[in-house]
């Protein structure tokens, strides 16, 4: 599949993989499981993966949203690697409350706080 | 369905087939409609939100993603409340069963927190006693 395909920006500084979603509002379903695949991919292709997911451009998310990032902090967890969650909006946090995913994700202000947590 | 470039109508009952596309210019229409009257930001949120997890039930947990059924809508946008009643064809569910999510125990697993966020959002969320109907309510607060 052609990468200008992908819903996601990725650049990769030395050991961290940086992503961010190209698209405002994550909700729609088969967009979900084609940006879950993808960073899935990113995850196996590292022996001990450190990944920072962005939401800087993100306003809209769904329960299947964060669905695909459960799936994705149990892949790195299973592979001992290392996720953090950065750059999200009040209001988007506020569903991260609500579910009380804050509890379960490792979350930071800034992409740049994020790599200064990394072990 | 209505045109979805013409006026979003604030008041409306329609069926579609359960289909992403039909499913989304509904969506589309109602919260424009929302738009119309001035809502505030983060009551367009909310009624986004509760609004698409409503739906994405219908149309995979009722209606198992199945094309040959439908997705009834009424929705009614007036100046200090909405209301929007969502049913589809499927045989329906109890929602006072639904796993809390956000059991510590439950926190890994990736599904089941739609509901959750319809209740926290919308000011009222009613199902029907088959559990295929929903109807959920939004309430503007006074400024």
């Amino acid at each position: 599949m052609a990468s200008n395909d992908s819903r996601l920006r990725i650049h990769k500084e030395d050991d961290v993989t940086y992503v961010e979603f190209v698209d405002r509002n994550i909700l729609d379903e088969a967009n979900i499981q084609r940006i879950a695949d993808e960073i899935t991919g990113l995850i196996d292709a590292e022996a001990s993966p450190k990944l920072i997911i962005s939401f800087a451009n993100v306003d809209h998310l769904s329960s299947a949203a964060l669905g695909a990032l459960i799936t994705i902090h149990n892949r790195t967890k299973q592979k001992k690697g290392q996720l953090r969650l950065a750059d999200i909006d009040p209001q988007i946090y506020e569903v991260f409350t609500i579910t009380k995913l804050n509890k379960l994700f490792e979350i930071h202000e800034t992409a740049e706080d994020a790599v200064a947590s990394f072990a | 369905m209505s045109d979805s470039r013409s006026q979003p109508r604030a008041a409306a009952h329609v069926s579609v087939p359960n289909d992403p596309r039909a499913l989304q210019a509904v969506k589309e229409e109602v919260l424009a409609a929302v738009s119309e009257r001035a809502y505030p930001e983060a009551a367009a949120f909310a009624i986004r939100l509760a609004l698409e997890e409503a739906v994405q039930n219908a149309y995979q947990h009722g209606n198992q993603s199945d094309p040959a059924r439908t997705v009834g809508f009424e929705w009614r946008i007036a100046e200090k409340s909405m209301t929007v009643t969502i049913e589809d064809e499927g045989t329906g569910f109890t929602p006072g069963v639904v796993p809390d999510p956000t059991d510590p125990e439950r926190l890994e697993i990736p599904s089941g927190r739609g509901l959750l966020l319809m209740r926290a959002y919308m000011t009222d969320v009613q199902y029907n006693d088959r559990g295929n109907r929903v109807t959920m309510t939004y309430e503007r607060q006074a400024p």
